[in-house]
């Protein structure tokens, strides 16, 4: 089975990119599921369903995503083989700009869009700095030159990622993106691979529940600014 | 010519930036735009200390990698795809299965309007042309560069830069002015010559009903003057050698001449529309007709002739406009 793993800040698109991307890999015959990994809550499930695509969603609660993501991931690997997928794609929302689910050989994906700001590219960090595919949906409604700033901008922390254009709405673009897709590595496990860029520490008092603010609080790993006199 | 490791270990970071500016983006894009700039990126990175390094997931030969990949990236024009000629579009069918019957070869400098009912498949046909049907999507068309087949590899090489794309619904979301946009755009593209700068922004006023200036804010732009500047814009400083517009009418634009430029500039131009001024304009124009290529019908020398008349209202319409505009009253027309 392939795995492939989608990446995006959230209202990106990513879920209008997978449903037009598996709706071309049908036709070729393919069978893809899709694992969501999101915090708190998601509305994504229903879209896939009605688009009778069978999907599975992990909420990471008061876990790091991102942590959340890398101790189940091979789990959710053993359910679509499970399944009898042909592709497993996993969605995943980049929540703090830190981290990315990205993963060694795994065809990876960073889905953004248009209207997120033109030095958006620069800022989004190993989400889009390490993935193999660079996804920019809702090109349809800003110009031409801004889509080629854009680009450029994406170009400036990824040098060597593909660049696609997607319109989420009609599905434009979304054929070449399901070529990459079939053409994704197949694994039976992800034991021994590694992702590519290290999750961020999360072991202070914070991490375990602490609400209360001060310093009297506040033990483990902490980071303190450094203000300017 | 050095490579760019040999650059990077050899030269200060103010020497490589002096030969290429945009490298100062790179330092701004890790977050390390105090290094001392007079010594090389190596020596340079040993100021900082390790603990920055393990904070933000970085090592110091990975940004010297990336540096170097970086400079790479920005020195070859590997956005540009040169040497079309020709593109072919050859039938597949429609959504009955009938089978479309045509090669039709499209050069550049020709411009090819498509006509159809909404919903007919126009938007489907620009989509084969810019993914380079190779009679793998639902339509069962190719589409030939230079009267030749593209593989796959080639189409993932051009994906993207082959095609640039004019739309009704597009507009600036840029908080720019004019000026810092059309710089910023130009940078972008690498562009050497300034002058291309000016050249648009007169050539965009030139197109729109109503003037604006260098200081105009993006997105104070009226649909006319945005739609204008996206045109000026796109023929002299897009490097993509086709260009699809969808619906460009009523914009309160010189359409005719705005076509007229993108074909000058040797592009191929193909624009999907209802407007007679525009679809006439077009040397040849292709009906859809349930979701197939009914025909493609030569524009002509009748046509043309009513091509008069119709420039002929669509002045008079215009006239009437400004009128409105400038407060005076409408007498009957006749």
């Amino acid at each position: 089975m392939k795995l492939i793993t989608v990446a995006g800040p959230p209202s990106s698109g990513k879920t209008s990119v997978i449903i037009n991307v598996i709706e071309h890999l049908k036709l070729r015959g393919l069978n893809a599921g899709v694992v969501k990994f999101d915090c708190l809550t998601s509305f994504d499930q229903e879209r896939y369903s009605e688009n009778h695509i069978p999907v599975e969603v992990g909420f990471s609660g008061k876990v790091c995503p991102d942590h959340f993501f890398i101790s189940n991931i091979e789990e959710a690997l053993m359910w679509g083989r499970g399944s009898e997928f042909d592709l497993l794609i996993s969605e995943s929302a980049g929540l703090c700009n830190r981290c990315s689910p990205h993963i060694k050989d795994i065809l990876s994906i960073c889905v953004i869009d248009n209207l997120s700001g033109v030095n958006t590219p620069r800022k989004i960090g190993p989400m889009l700095k390490f993935a193999d595919i660079v996804v920019v949906t809702k090109g349809d409604i800003v110009s031409q030159a801004e889509r080629e700033v854009f680009k450029f901008n994406i170009r400036q922390v990824n040098g060597k990622a593909r660049i696609i254009s997607v319109n989420g709405i009609t599905g434009q673009g979304t054929f070449m993106l399901s070529k990459h897709f079939e053409n994704a590595l197949d694994i039976d496990t992800l034991n021994d691979m590694r992702l590519r860029f290290t999750t961020p520490a999360s072991i202070c008092s914070y991490c375990t529940g602490e609400t209360r603010i001060g310093p009297a609080y506040q033990m483990g790993m902490m980071k303190k600014m450094e203000f300017k006199k | 010519m050095k490579t760019k490791k040999e650059l990077i270990r050899t030269e200060t970071i103010d020497e490589i930036i002096e030969n290429y500016p945009i490298a100062k983006d790179f330092f701004m894009n890790i977050n390390l735009t105090d290094l001392p700039k007079n010594k090389t990126l190596e020596e340079a990175l040993m100021t900082v200390s390790d603990v920055y390094f393990e904070e933000f997931g970085m090592e110091r030969h990975w940004i010297l990698y990336q540096f170097a990949l970086f400079l790479d990236t920005f020195d070859q024009s590997s956005e540009t795809v040169s040497g079309i000629d020709s593109i072919t579009i050859c039938g597949g069918h429609d959504k009955s299965g009938n089978p479309e019957n045509i090669d039709l070869v499209i050069s550049k400098g020709e411009i090819i309007s498509i006509v159809g009912p909404t919903g007919s498949g126009k938007s489907r046909l620009l989509g084969d042309i810019e993914c380079v049907a190779q009679n793998d999507t639902p339509t069962g068309r190719t589409i030939l560069i230079n009267g030749e087949i593209v593989s796959d590899d080639e189409r993932f090489e051009t994906e993207g830069k082959l095609v640039a794309q004019l739309s009704q619904n597009m507009n600036f979301v840029m908080d720019l002015s004019v000026k810092e946009f059309l710089e910023m755009h130009a940078r972008s593209r690498f562009t050497k010559d300034p002058s291309v700068i000016t050249t648009c922004f007169e050539c965009a006023n030139d197109l729109a009903g109503e003037k604006f200036s260098f200081h105009t804010k993006l997105t104070q732009l009226s649909g006319g003057q945005s739609r204008a500047l996206m045109i000026a814009d796109t023929a002299f400083m897009s490097t993509s050698p086709i260009v699809l517009i969808d619906e460009i009418e009523n914009a309160g634009i010189d359409r005719k001449r705005a076509i007229k430029l993108l074909a000058r500039n040797e592009k191929i131009t193909l624009i999907s529309t209802h407007d007679p001024l525009l679809a006439l304009s077009a040397d040849k124009r292709i009906v859809i007709k349930n979701g197939g290529i009914h025909k493609v019908i030569t524009t002509t020398d009748i046509e043309k002739e009513s091509l008069y008349s119709v420039e002929k209202l669509d002045q008079t319409l215009l006239t009437l406009r400004n009128q409105l505009r400038n407060g005076q009253l409408i007498y009957p027309i006749g």
